[in-house]
Order: structure tokens, then sequence, then C-alpha cells
């Protein structure tokens, strides 16, 4: 049986990982090969890398960054942020990443994620979304580059899109939860498995196993956290001890 | 065994970076190559894959590779397809009808059944241990004159195949932990002492 899956994920600025609130606030938080490789080693079924490099060395170095968790990585690595054309895709896929998540040019050029899909196949391609609940409380929209940009687009006509546009996988991160640390946004969860039939990426609010377990009964077939990794709170293979406790099926070590 | 030397094929469609990263944290050296000849010759072959079932068969057919994997099969030499790399093992595949594939199996591959999640991206029960995916289609039982082990996802699917020196699967072994690394490695031994008899 297909198991659920927890994945770290590291936030990557000039080659180091940092972490912040919010999509600001940037903090370093370490070297990201030796981040990996303790991810792994404590049970992590998956790692995600994200690129919030503001410049073009930034970028450069990312690719490096892969190159080098790729050496010792023997788990799936999902590697995004900043991905504005196909050419960068398939830079960051010759690097070591095995998929690569698009989000805020996907939502300026949505044809990005079918030449991609093409070239490579939607197995490769994560749609990211960031969402962040209305202003008038009324729904999702999409929200780009890293927070700051409110698009109006409907979260959910979105996600509804991304597998016809060749995505094989949507990393759902909610901008109000993000680094809160006070759960998942379940209802936007469930809304968007209401959908889509592609696997979904909870992210963005993940404090312990119950905000997992619920996640998982809103629908995700994966959650992805950051902080209480990176602050060895808690690890992966423990989060699955207690998630398995609840019936929840996941690859114990 | 001293530094075994893997050749995988480069047919444009895979992401060989993990693959490569794989086998050189076994300690072997890595060649990547489309190269017919060198296929022909090596004594460890590769066949990964990432894509889909048509343009896998054209960059075999282009290279000529398809002609030497026959060969390779038929005669027992050391061959690891990965994922596309076993099913362009199979007659046909519902992703792209009407596309020969190799035909080295007597089997045809199909999408997975509508309400399971599709693609499967994730680790699922393998034997004794997990093995991490990432398809859309599979095969549903497992060929004649061969062995194999099933998984589980709406329904059993064949995960991997063997034959003397050739093993195929479904998974991805190159991602799948240390228990992906233990299956590598006993590919290798069984090839090594096969092609050195």
């Amino acid at each position: 049986m297909l198991t659920q899956r927890i994945i770290p994920c590291l936030d990557i600025d000039n080659g180091r990982v940092v972490k912040g609130v919010k999509f600001a606030d940037l903090r370093d938080a370490g070297d990201p090969v030796e981040q990996a490789q303790r991810y792994q080693l404590d049970g992590a079924d998956e790692i995600v890398m994200l690129d919030v490099s503001a410049t073009t060395s930034g970028r450069a170095t990312a690719l490096e960054t892969v190159r080098a968790v790729r050496r010792v990585l023997s788990i799936p690595l999902s590697v995004g942020g900043g991905i504005r054309s196909v050419d960068h895709a398939l830079a960051l896929l010759a690097a070591g990443a095995d998929k690569v998540g698009v989000n805020s040019a996907a939502v300026e050029h949505p044809e990005l994620v079918g030449d991609l899909s093409d070239r490579v196949g939607a197995q490769c391609v994560v749609l990211s979304i960031d969402a962040a609940l209305r202003e008038d409380g009324n729904g999702w929209e999409v929200v780009t580059r890293a927070g700051t940009n409110r698009t109006g687009i409907d979260a959910l006509a979105w996600a509804q899109r991304a597998a016809e546009m060749g995505a094989g996988e949507i990393l759902l991160t909610s901008f109000d939860q993000d680094g809160t640390q006070d759960g998942y946004a379940i209802k936007l969860l469930e809304a968007v498995r209401g959908v889509t039939d592609l696997p979904v990426i909870a992210s963005g609010g993940a404090a312990h196993a119950r905000h997992m377990l619920d996640a998982f009964q809103a629908g995700a077939d994966a959650v992805l956290a950051a902080s209480i990794f990176h602050n060895q709170t808690t690890t992966p293979n423990q989060l699955k001890s207690e998630l398995a406790e609840s019936g929840v099926e996941v690859r114990m070590p | 065994m001293t530094d075994p030397e893997v050749v995988i094929l480069n047919t444009g469609i895979a992401n060989t970076a993990s693959v490569i990263a794989a086998f050189e944290r076994l300690g072997c050296r890595v060649l990547l190559t489309d190269d017919a000849d060198t296929a022909r010759n090596a004594e460890l072959l590769v066949l990964p894959g990432v894509g889909n079932f048509s343009s896998g068969m054209d960059a075999l057919l282009e290279t000529g590779l398809d002609q030497v994997i026959r060969e390779r099969v038929e005669h027992n030499r050391p061959l690891l397809g990965i994922c596309l790399g076993l099913q362009l093992l199979c007659t046909s595949s519902e992703e792209s009808p009407g596309v020969h594939g190799l035909g080295v199996m007597d089997a045809s591959v199909t999408r997975f059944p509508a309400g399971v999640r599709t693609p499967q991206h994730g680790w699922n029960a393998v034997g004794d241990g997990y093995a991490y995916y990432s398809n859309t289609y599979r095969i549903e039982s497992i060929p004649a004159g061969w062995d194999g082990i099933y998984s589980t996802h709406g329904g059993e699917f064949v995960a991997c195949l063997s034959r003397g020196s050739i093993l195929a699967c479904q998974f991805h072994p190159e991602l799948s932990g240390s228990w992906g690394e233990s299956l590598l490695r006993k590919w290798i031994r069984t090839s090594v002492e096969v092609s050195s008899c």
C-alpha cells in the first residue's frame, strides 16, 4: 500500500539553509548537505529544496547545492523556487533534482507547465501553489513573488487546472499558516482535495504529529515541514511512530 | 569485487543524475552513453527511464539500442531497467497506443485504475521493505518466464521482475534509500559473477 510521506523542506539562499516566517525575516539555519543527510537518516521520505535567492549568483549557487545534495541523497529530491523557464528547470534536473516545482512563473505563463511536462513527463513537474485567504474571507487566492503579490486568481480553480496543464503533483502552501506552527490550513486542503485527483503535499504551519494527522485526514498525500526539523523539535521517524499509532500508513525504518 | 563499471544509457528522457549518484555511492565507475557498441560491450548496463513510452522507444530506435537490449536479454547479459526502462521491455503500453515496445517480456503496460491516486508518487511496500515509485502506468501480472514481486495500488501490480542477471524495477531503486542500495548491490554482485563465468 502506498504510504503517506513526510517531507522536510530546506529553504536555500546562496548555498545556505535559511528559515523565515511568512516568507520573510530569513535567518541562517545551516549547511544544506549536512541537513539533507541528517533528514534522510531520520526517516525523511523525500527532500524539498526551495531556492529563495533573489540574485543571479544565488541561483547559480543553487545548481551547485543541488549537485552536492544529490551526491549524498538516496531518496527523492524536489527543487523549486524562482524557476522561470524550461531551460532553468532542465538544468536543475540535470544537476540531480528528481522533480521541479514551478510557482510564480506558472501563474504568469501557464504554458510553462505544459512545455516542461512535454519535455520531462508530468511526474517530474510539481505545481507549487501559494494560497492566501481572501481579504473578505471568502475563498482563497493565489499569491506569488514570495507572497508580495495577491493575484486575485481563485486558488481552487488554479488547482483544478493543474493536471490538464501537465503537472503531476501539487505543493500547496498556505500563506496564512506558513511559519505559525498553528497547523495546516485544513479547510483549504479539503477544498483543493475536492477539485483534483493529483497528489497534494500540504505545507505551512506544522508543529506536531496531530497537525499532520489532520492534514492526511483532509486528503493530503504528503506533509511538508521546515522549522520543526531545523529546530530539532522532532524527526520524521518520531512523527511516523505517532502517526502509525493513529492508523496512518507510513514507511517505518 | 573492485570498481565495476556501470554503463547508463542516456536516452535524453531520463533524469540520470540520481542513477549516476547511486552507483557512484556504491563505488562503481559510471559511464553515460547512447552509443550502441559501448552498450553492447558493457559489463553492467542500465536502462533508466522517466518520460513517456513513445519517446522512450523513439530514443532507442534512433540509436540502435533497441537491438542491443534485446540481445542482452536473450543472452542473459547484465541489464537493469528502471521505471519506464521496465515498461519498454514489454510489448505495448496504453500510454502510447500503436507503439511497439521491445517485446522481450510478454506483457502489456496499462494505466492504474480510476479512483487511485495518479501519478503514484511515494513509497510502497515491496516484500520486506519499501520502494519509491513515480508512475502512472504499470503491468498487472508477472509475465511467463520471469520471477517477480508485487506491490499494491488499486490492486496488485508488478514491483520488479528478474531472470538471471536481468533486473527490471517499476520503482526507483536509486531513490529507495538503503533498501534500494542493497538491491543495486545485489544486482551488481549477481551480474559480475555471471559475466565472469
